[in-house]
This record gives C-alpha cells, sequence and structure tokens, in this order.
C-alpha cells in the first residue's frame, strides 16, 4: 500500500527545513538507508534516508522548497508492483502534528530534572566595579576571607597550619593576628575529623571556612563534604542549613607526583547540594570567596598552586563580590568558543591568540563556577560561534567537559557546524618524571588542533 | 638522656646497620644540597636525622616482612634493602628508576624487598599494612608488618581504626610512631591529647613500649623483643620511637616555627650516627671506611641519575591497567 514520505526532523528542536535536493526520482526503487533527499537546516544539510523499501511514486515537495515543516508528506512511495496511480488515492489528510513525534515527546532535558544545576534565566548582570589594583590570587583569597571575617563574626577560618604557621600555601598571612585564635584554629593532622567537625558547626549556625592544604586531602574527608554537609538540607526536609566553604589548591602542580595532583572539578561538580566555583584571576578569586562565605550552602572553592603567586587587576571596591553561577567571557570571538576554568583559562587564551595568527577568531569563556553551569551564557555563544571546545585539566571520563559538550548538543544542536569537543587532560595519574609530565597535562597547542579540528583540518 | 653502650649486639649486625644509616644520611644531605641547587624537583621530605628508627627496626625484618612508609620515606626504603641507584634515578625521574620515573620521591615501592610504598597521604600506610598482616596470616606465611608515621600523621582517624582493626584480629603489626615533635610545623603537644603514645595504645589493648630513637641500640633491642612476640602470635604492638627531624618538613621549608638554637643544636648533641660511633664499640677506622664506601655509593647514584636517559615517551599511557 503507498504510504507518504514525511519531512523528517533532523533534531529535536528542528521545526522546518528546506529540501535541498531530491537524490532519487519518481520511479526508482529505494532500499532502507539509502539516501533519499537532501534536507537544509539553517545550520547544516544533512542527508536524508528511506525507511522502508518500494518505489518513489510522487514527488509532492520539489527541491528547492524553503520552511517546510516537519512532519509534512513531502512523497509517496508505492510497494512494490504498486501503479503510480496509488498515490492519488492516498489520504494525506491533515499534517501530522510535529508534537506527535517522538523526539518531540522526549522532556527537554535542560528543563525540569536539572533546572537546580543550571543557572536561572534571570539574566545576572554584573555591575561594573570601577578601579583596580595588581594583586596576586594568594593575597585576593586572603582579602576576601579578611572582608568576610571582618563582615561577620560568626565566619571562621580552620585547617592545617592556617593559623601560626600562615597557611601550608601562606594563603592566610596575618588572619590570626588580626582575628585570633578563636576564629583562626589550627588542627591536627584529622581531615575527616576536623571536616566533619566543620560542617557540624555550620549546621549549629556557623560560618566555617575549612582550608584544605590541598584539595587531594580532602579526599580524607569526603564522606563529610557530601554526605553531611551536601545532603543534609534535603534530607531534613529544608530545617537545616550548612553554611560552609570548603577551600584549597586543586590540580596538578609541578613534579609532585600522582597523589597529589589530580583535579576534583567534576567530582565536586557532581553532587546536588554543593555548589563548586574555581577562579582563574584574582578578581574571580576574591569576588567568588566572598560570594561563597556568604552563600547559605555548602561551597567548593576550587583554588590552584600556580596561579596563586601571579598578578591580576582586582576591583578596589570594598563591595566588591562576584555572583555564584555566572561565567564571563573573558575574550570575544565569532569563530569558536573555548570554555575554561581555573588555570585552563590562561592556557585557553594563549591558545586564543595562536589561532588569531591563522585567522580564527576565538571567544573564550571562563566558567567561574562549575555548579549551578552558566548554560546561558555558553548557548548564548555557541549560537554565535557554532562551534565549542572545552578545556579542562582533569581525566576526560565523566568530565565537566562531557558536561558541557552535552548541553551543548542539548541546547544548540542545530547551531553547531561541527562536533563539539573535549582538550582535557591524558587519562592517566599523574606521571612523576618531568618529560612524562608535561606531555599529560593540555597545552595551548593541544587547544589549537582540536578548534583546527572543528573547521576540518 | 642517658644512651646505651653495646654489649650484646654482634659486629657483623652494627656494622651494617651502620652502614645502612650513614647511606640514608648521606643520600638526604646529597638531596637537600641538590634541591638547593635545582636539580631535584617536587616535594622532597628528608629523613636526616631519623636513621637510628628505620635501621634499628628493619634490621629484624626479612624482606618478606612487609613495611609501609610515609611521605618521609626515604630512609624506610634503605633500611629496608631498597636499591640506592634505583632510588636515585626515581627521585630524578629517570629510566631504571625503583618505579620507572612515574612515582617520585614520595611513591617509592619495592615489593621483593617487602617496601609497601612510601606514601602521599599521612595515615594512608597503616590500613594497608593491616591488610598486608592479614594476607600473610590468610596464607599463613608467619611474617610481621610493620607501619611507620608521625607525631603528625598517627591522628589521623584511618591509623585509629587500624590499631583497632589490628587489635580486633590479632594482626602481627607493629605501630612505630616516629615523634619528631611536629606535625609539619605544628608541635606535636598543640595536635596531641596525650603525651605518650603508650596511653593511646592501651585505649586498644595493644602493649606498647617508648624508646629513645636517637639511639639504636635501644631501639634494636626494643624493637627485636616485640617483633619477636609478634612472630610467636602475639598481635599487634605499638612503638613511639622519640627523635629528631634534622631538616624541614620538606625541602623550602624555613623552619622558621622552630625555637632559636633546636636545628643547630640537634646537629651537635642529639645525631643518632655520633651517638652510634660512640656507643657501638666500633673502631673509628672500621667506621671511615664505611662514610668512604657511602660516600662514593651517592655520589655515583647520582652520576648515574643524571646520566640515565629520562623514560621512553610512550611509556606515558602504560601501566594504568594491567591485561589479562
Amino acid at each position: 500500500m503507498a504510504s507518504p514520505i514525511l519531512m523528517p526532523a533532523l533534531s529535536p528542536t528542528m521545526e522546518e527545513g528546506t529540501l535541498a535536493r531530491w537524490v532519487k526520482k519518481e520511479g526508482d526503487v529505494v532500499k532502507p538507508g539509502e539516501v533519499i533527499a537532501e534536507i537544509e537546516t539553517d545550520k547544516a544539510t544533512m542527508e536524508m534516508e528511506a525507511v522502508e523499501e518500494g518505489v518513489l511514486g510522487r514527488i509532492l515537495v520539489t527541491e528547492g522548497t524553503d520552511h517546510v515543516a516537519v512532519n509534512t508528506p513531502i512523497a509517496v512511495l508505492l510497494e512494490d508492483g504498486e501503479d503510480a496511480s496509488a498515490a492519488d488515492k492516498l489520504d494525506l489528510g491533515p499534517k501530522a502534528e510535529p508534537a506527535a513525534r517522538v523526539e518531540k515527546n522526549v522532556p527537554a532535558p535542560a528543563s525540569a530534572p536539572q533546572a537546580p544545576a543550571s543557572s536561572s534565566t534571570t539574566e545576572i548582570v554584573e555591575p561594573e566595579w570601577g578601579e583596580t589594583a595588581e594583586i596576586t590570587v594568594r593575597e585576593a583569597l586572603r582579602d576576601a576571607m579578611a572582608a568576610e571575617m571582618r563582615r561577620d563574626e560568626d565566619v571562621f577560618l580552620l585547617g592545617e597550619e592556617v593559623a601560626q604557621y600562615q597557611g601550608a600555601y601562606k594563603v592566610s598571612q596575618g588572619l590570626l593576628d588580626e582575628f585570633g585564635e578563636k576564629r583562626v584554629m589550627d588542627m591536627p593532622i584529622t581531615e575527616h575529623g576536623f571536616t566533619g567537625m566543620a560542617v557540624g558547626a555550620a549546621l549549629s549556625g556557623v560560618k566555617p571556612i575549612v582550608e584544605f592544604m590541598t584539595m587531594n586531602f580532602s579526599l580524607q574527608a569526603v564522606d563529610h563534604i557530601i554526605n553531611s554537609a551536601a545532603k543534609t538540607r534535603y534530607m531534613s526536609g529544608g530545617q537545616m542549613s550548612c553554611p560552609i566553604v570548603f577551600r584549597g589548591p586543586n590540580g596538578a602542580a609541578a613534579r609532585v607526583g600522582a597523589q597529589h595532583s589530580q583535579c576534583f572539578g567534576s567530582w565536586y561538580a557532581h553532587i546536588p547540594g554543593l555548589k563548586v566555583v574555581a577562579p582563574w584571576s584574582a578578581a574571580d578569586a576574591k569576588g567568588l570567596l566572598r560570594a561563597a562565605i556568604r552563600d547559605p550552602n555548602p561551597v567548593v572553592v576550587l583554588e590552584n598552586e600556580i596561579l596563586y603567586g601571579k598578578k591580576f587587576p582586582c576591583p578596589v571596591d570594598e563591595d566588591f563580590i562576584l555572583p555564584i553561577g555566572k561565567a564571563k567571557i573573558e575574550r570575544e570571538g565569532k569563530d569558536v568558543t573555548l570554555v575554561a576554568f581555573s588555570i585552563m583559562v590562561g592556557v585557553a587564551l594563549e591558545a586564543a591568540e595562536l589561532l588569531a595568527e591563522q585567522g580564527i577568531d576565538v571567544e573564550v569563556i571562563n566558567l567561574r563556577t562549575l555548579r549551578p553551569l552558566d548554560t546561558e551564557t555558553i548557548i548564548k555563544s555557541v549560537k554565535k560561534t557554532n562551534r565549542i571546545v572545552s578545556v579542562e585539566e582533569g581525566w576526560p571520563v565523566a568530565g565537566i567537559g562531557s558536561e558541557i559538550c552535552t548541553v551543548a548538543v542539548e541546547q544548540a544542536f542545530d547551531w553547531l557546524d561541527a562536533p563539539p569537543a573535549r582538550v582535557c587532560g591524558l587519562d592517566i595519574p599523574l606521571p612523576y618524571a618531568a618529560n612524562l609530565e608535561k606531555l599529560a597535562l593540555p597545552k595551548p597547542e593541544w587547544i589549537v588542533e582540536a578548534v583546527r579540528k572543528q573547521f576540518g583540518d | 638522656m642517658n644512651h646505651t653502650e653495646n654489649t650484646d649486639i654482634s659486629h657483623k649486625i652494627l656494622l651494617s646497620a651502620y652502614r645502612r644509616m650513614k647511606t640514608i644520611r648521606t643520600f638526604e644531605n646529597r638531596l637537600h644540597e641538590d634541591f638547593k641547587a635545582g636539580i631535584v624537583p617536587g616535594f622532597t621530605h628528608l629523613y636526616a636525622g631519623q636513621e637510628a628508627v628505620a635501621v634499628g627496626i628493619c634490621s629484624h625484618l626479612t624482606d618478606q616482612d612487609q613495611i609501609a612508609s610515609t611521605h618521609r620515606g626515604h630512609g624506610h626504603c634503605i633500611a629496608k634493602g631498597v636499591d640506592v641507584m634505583a632510588m636515585m634515578k626515581e627521585i630524578h625521574g629517570r629510566q631504571g628508576g625503583i618505579c620507572k620515573g612515574k612515582g617520585g620521591s614520595m611513591h617509592i615501592a619495592d615489593l621483593s624487598k617487602g617496601m609497601l610504598g612510601a606514601n602521599g597521604i599521612l595515615g594512608a600506610g597503616a590500613p594497608l599494612a593491616c591488610g598486608a598482616a592479614l594476607a600473610d596470616r590468610l596464607e599463613g606465611k608467619g611474617h610481621v608488618a610493620v607501619v611507620f608515621g608521625g607525631d603528625g600523621g598517627v591522628n589521623e582517624g584511618a591509623v585509629l581504626e587500624s590499631m583497632n582493626l589490628a587489635s580486633v584480629w590479632k594482626l602481627p603489626l607493629m605501630f612505630v610512631v616516629e615523634n619528631n615533635g611536629y606535625a609539619q610545623s605544628t608541635p606535636q603537644h598543640r595536635t596531641t591529647s596525650v603525651s605518650s603514645y603508650e596511653d593511646r595504645a592501651r585505649g586498644f589493648g595493644m602493649p606498647a613500649v617508648t624508646v629513645d630513637g636517637l639511639d639504636f641500640m635501644a631501639v634494636y633491642r626494643t624493637a627485636g623483643e616485640l617483633i619477636a612476640k609478634m612472630r610467636a602470635g602475639g598481635g599487634p604492638v605499638l612503638l613511639e620511637c622519640r627523635t629528631v627531624r634534622f631538616y624541614g618538613h620538606f625541602e623550602g621549608d624555613s623552619q622558621a616555627y622552630r625555637p632559636a638554637g633546636e636545628v643547630k643544636d640537634a646537629w651537635k648533641d642529639r645525631d643518632c650516627l655520633h651517638i652510634f660511633a660512640r656507643n657501638s664499640g666500633l673502631d673509628r677506622a672500621e667506621l671511615d671506611a664505611v662514610d668512604r664506601d657511602v660516600e662514593q655509593l651517592i655520589e655515583a647514584s647520582v652520576q648515574e641519575a643524571l646520566k640515565a636517559p629520562h623514560p621512553a615517551l610512550n611509556e606515558l599511557n602504560d601501566g594504568v591497567y594491567v591485561s589479562y
């Protein structure tokens, strides 16, 4: 029996397209999987394949027709031996409702289930903060803690070496002098214990900042971060609040071996109930840490040892703070979007320079927050550049890049001119030997190569 | 403190112990210099000052007895007989390194010598050593295990859990607390509720002894008695060794937190090698001969390490999994 061939939806969001070309002509025999036509959307040209075997009886929509709605009958397929006149008898009826298609029935993944993790639709507008001064990331973090400790007596700092030694990486320099040992507390080497203690204190109404000498040692305490801090508000039906900050250097340093060199971005970003920020510049560090301390939720602040000594301009305004959940476009461009966080922002900017020399105009997004992810900024950029490459130091499997590429596919599929790509650290524990270590972590050249692939090179 | 003189330990054991202690000291002194010169990278935690502990205990262990070590692990490795050449190459990240240049200072391991590994995570060795003791007992081999830890790491929950596990299961495991007075920079009394770890062991129903960790003879004798009891099925024990750290927590640590003169005085009056030389009864000439050998060995190990090629680049992805 004759049956209609309908205009296909080539993506979940496609509503109409151009029937660019018929590959088969009336009277041709078609087999399943054979290309019968080419369909163009505003972003891509795709081949349409036959689903069933038969003879292309009649073409209803001529090639070159624009704005053909999804599910419009575009041709009639005849069974073997059927006469072309059978096409006339076919009741093409009212057009099938696009909504009836399976793809349309899939709930938009970015809406309900993920809403808590993605930023709200209300645009967060960052005010202009005016005058800046060059300070190191280390100073920015210290200034943020000092400012919030002055502002709120409930805020206190605890961790190994934070008081008398002024911080294993000297981040807490001067805090003991100003705030005394009741609010700047040296801890024994007991991460599981003091983290649980801090979470308990937070649940009881004060606001601890827990410094991990490095985030590697947060693994000793991860049960309390996830099971005690992140989940308690939900589990208690909203009775209990856990205003706490877990901070410390994250990712690879240099030549310190595999147990001391790993990125916890995707680990913590996976957890509902946590917020996760990963500053790059001094302004990021100061603004985000202040916001983390004020946030009534548990916030993980992923710092970077190599960045501690780097200087950046930072607003001098006493009220300077940044919103959690808002990414920053560090460099505007029109050809491809690079999405990075922490130390990889600098690497992405270097890659952007190299690519500019090759005539590719790169947009670089500094995520700043890993959870909730600012999907709005990412998607807006992708819709402009049509290409996206994520860059992270961490491992590829189930990494932050996996999330970013998925978001791009789910929310901007029709705008993509190339498959989203990831640049990650190699999928191995970080080797100690200098030459091997160098090969294991992303560098600008890797990004250049990934971007060039986006352009078919 | 009065140090014990030798009356009972054989000449052969003493000479061998001195060689190992001197090897550790010379190895660490050399790394200290080479770190300052920028030749040695990363995080390096030196064992100098504590040699009598590792050697006094490991002298009673065979290659089948396993030890778990710490971030400050070079001394334990050498005391357990790990090849010094291969260790030096590892720390330089070269081919021929004991872990193929992939581990580095904090991750030296040599299973053929019963060295389960140094460890970058404080307290992590204790449960692993429980496991070594448990596996040994399951297989009925009759060996013992030793876990080293400092006064800092011993406060980790995992260590306390391990003490309970070892006691419940009567595992042949010795917990060695190398009390050098500092958890990184924090004095022991500011981080620890008890002044003697014997009190802590008592809470787990575990026998415990404290010795002067600068006195090789005392460590050797006490460890020997405790290990013999473990081998006879007596269950776990704790040995606290009061010792001293000659260098910083890590290389590059200025140690401004230590009282003026403490480090200098330690080198002068609390050097376990001097104490050994005075009390062992060995001839100075014998010791000098060992010193010369050891100097040559360490010099050769550095030269070899610097000459050794870097790891082959095609090894980068090898060894994450094993095929079967």
